[in-house]
């Protein structure tokens, strides 16, 4: 043991602690709560700084409290979750595939569950138009798309034993557009009479939050984090290639298969309750790769805290550039991330 | 395939023929019922029913505009697959569609247009920009063109673009309900005049795609090549490019993004026709009309009796088509 590490026990488990990637991570912590307390306080009714901490512990004014307690906080927890789940899944994948370009959004795995998520409000919503089932299902059904659609292009671009990352690329925008194609046809037979209401949702937006959601999403992305930080060892190995894995005594194909599974959850429960937020599975992993390596215990959280922090942003940008008006956050993502999509694009060509 | 030109030039001739059957076909089917007397009674002798309305308004363009429109893009397909020697290359792919919604979207939105004429000129101007960007992208770095860059590049425009259009349409409900039917890619509800003033862009690009065939035959075997046999390359990848913006651009104009003919198509028209552009293009453009009158009408009986999108139909028959060639397999 090097004096760059410390030892963390919780009962039975422990884990070895990089100092440096502590210290870079309760940094990055400390700017996204930073951040989330600037953003609950912008808005139609500006709040100071200070005040927002007060509303947040019940000490502000009535107005200040029911603004930011019910109003805001939800869309901003929401921000935070849905870009750290995206972000995750992102990091995952592009480990797994060893490909700088995979993200949830560009193989698919967002279009898989907003089909399903779609299917799911059709099927359950009455004439008065109210859910019939509870919202706690939401999830899983986005989640179904999703790993439905995440494995279908994985199998398909499997080809002569490998996956070439080109390929995944390729098929996963082809199975994109099919599953736009049935989202369209779906909104068209099913109840959500408003197609303008769900185009918005496509596109990614956290208007209209409530704490429904939160209570909703939350455990879900935190449970399967955890399950996560215990799979992130297995990933540093399989970014080294199928066979160094093997003769590591890895059980490759069930790790992959566990490791598609967490990805797939957590795309699709961001995508459940904030729709398709495009680019931030892209971005977010190389950001936290620039930050701290490529380790995957360090990468994971780095990446979550970055692309949380870009989605809060892009949130920040949608409410206020157009005030009244609001931009779905997930425009101002595509803007920033398809040229650094195209950008990456050269750079791994090279 | 079919072997000698003779065989080719027939199946044109009997390919021509199945199209008018199609667009006869379109006029008869749907949710009210027309007979072929209807049809002939309505220009001899119009009556004002319901149903010579609904022939001379609804049917007729519906029928004309899914011919132009699938031929166009078809064609439109056939020679973005030539100049970047790329099978996956369509209009779709590579970001035009893309392009060309945004620009309409923006013109609606922030400029206040609403007569055709403009739009069709929004839809060009899209078109051009989003098919340059690609093409430089694609063409940027020392290996130059790849099919593989051209494409990713083309995926990521799109993107750009497509959330660019949703981002002002979420801003903007009023447009969003003029352009949201026109955005799901279909050839119903438009009238004559939108195809009319579109058509003499149209006419142009097929003239110029026909002119084209031989001269793209010797481009695919290699621009070094081409150059060493007197041609001047950089002309006709500027009318290629010219057709492509004119033939897709007029196409979404009146019809809106319809995805995956200007993928599947020439790829269909080379199984009867070979590889030689001089046939592709014409057969490309016979197929094409078939594709799109033949999911028009499918699209009036899947949901019956409501209508599904043509768009729609189109990507569920395009999408395993286009997996099947990126599984083949694209030069990497």
């Amino acid at each position: 043991m090097n004096n760059k590490q410390f030892p963390v026990r919780l009962g039975k488990v422990s884990f070895l602690i990089d100092k440096k990637s502590f210290y870079i991570i309760s940094l990055l912590t400390v700017l996204a709560i930073v951040l989330m307390i600037v953003s609950l306080g912008i808005g139609q009714l500006f709040i100071s700084p200070v005040d927002v901490i007060r509303a947040v512990i019940g000490q502000g004014t009535e107005m200040e409290n029911l603004v930011v307690n019910s109003f805001r906080m939800p869309r901003i927890l929401l921000s935070m979750l849905a870009g750290a789940a995206l972000a995750m899944s992102g990091a995952i994948l592009q480990g797994l595939i060893r490909n700088p370009l995979a993200s949830p959004d560009i193989i698919g795995i967002t279009g898989g569950a907003a089909l399903t998520t779609v299917i799911f409000l059709a099927i359950y919503t009455d004439r008065s138009n109210t859910l019939t089932m509870s919202i706690q299902w939401l999830p899983l059904a986005s989640f179904i798309g999703a790993v439905v659609i995440g494995f279908l292009v994985y199998f398909l671009s499997w080809k002569n034993g490998r996956i070439t990352p080109f390929r995944l690329v390729l098929i996963g925008v082809g199975v994109a557009a099919a599953a736009d194609a049935v989202t369209s046809l779906v909104m068209i037979l099913g109840p959500i009479h408003s197609a303008a209401k769900a185009t918005i949702w496509l596109t990614g937006s956290v208007n209209g939050t409530n704490w429904n959601e939160i209570a909703t999403i939350a455990p879900w992305v935190f449970g399967i984090t955890f399950i996560l930080f215990i799979y992130a060892r297995r990933l540093n190995m399989q970014e080294l290639g199928e066979d160094l894995a093997k003769n590591a005594g890895q059980l490759v194909q069930r790790d992959r298969f566990m490791l598609l599974l967490l990805s797939t959850s957590l795309a699709g429960g961001a995508v459940a309750f904030a729709g398709g937020i495009g680019f931030v599975g892209l971005m977010a992993p190389h950001i936290a790769r620039k930050i701290i390596g490529s380790a995957f215990g360090a990468l994971i959280p780095v990446s979550a805290l970055v692309g949380g922090m870009i989605v809060v942003l892009a949130d920040i940008l949608g409410r206020m550039l157009f005030m009244p008006l609001e931009v779905p956050v997930g425009v101002f993502t595509s803007l920033i991330g398809a040229p650094y999509f195209i950008y990456l694009l050269f750079k791994s060509h090279k | 395939m079919l072997k000698s030109n003779a065989l080719k030039g027939l199946g044109l001739i009997i390919g021509l023929v199945i199209v008018l059957i199609l667009m006869w076909a379109s006029v008869l089917y749907g949710y009210t019922d027309i007979t072929s007397q209807m049809i002939i009674d309505s220009f001899t002798n119009f009556d004002e029913s319901n149903e010579h309305y609904i022939i001379q308004d609804n049917r007729i363009p519906r029928s004309l505009i899914a011919a132009a429109v699938g031929a166009s893009l078809a064609i439109a397909g056939a020679i973005m697959q030539g100049l970047t020697n790329n099978p996956l290359a369509s209009p779709t792919i590579f970001g035009v569609n893309a392009g060309a919604s945004f620009f309409v979207v923006f013109g609606v939105t922030f400029l206040g247009i609403t007569s055709l004429q403009s739009f069709a000129w929004l839809a060009f101007a899209g078109a051009a920009v989003a098919s340059v960007t690609v093409y430089l992208l694609g063409s940027l770095g020392s290996d130059g063109l790849t099919p593989i860059k051209i494409t990713l590049a083309g995926a990521a425009i799109a993107a750009l673009f497509s959330s660019m259009t949703q981002g002002m349409l979420a801003m903007n409900e009023t447009a969003l309900e003029q352009v949201l039917f026109w955005l799901t890619g279909s050839v119903q509800g438009r009238s004559l005049e939108i195809l009319m003033s579109v058509l003499p862009y149209l006419i142009v690009g097929w003239f110029v795609a026909l002119l084209l065939g031989k001269h793209l035959n010797v481009l695919v075997m290699g621009e070094e090549l081409a150059k060493g046999l007197g041609q001047k390359t950089y002309l006709i990848k500027l009318a290629g490019a010219l057709a492509v913006v004119l033939l897709s651009g007029g196409a979404v104009a009146i019809a809106g993004p319809i995805g995956f003919i200007g993928i599947v198509i020439p790829h269909i028209a080379r199984w009867f026709a070979g590889i030689s552009y001089s046939w592709v293009i014409p057969y490309s453009a016979i197929i094409g009309a078939m594709l799109l009158l033949l999911a028009d009408i499918a699209a009036r009986y899947v949901i019956y009796p409501q209508e599904a999108p043509v768009g729609v139909m189109i990507a569920l028959v395009g999408v395993p088509f286009f997996i099947y060639i990126a599984r083949r397999g694209i030069n990497e």
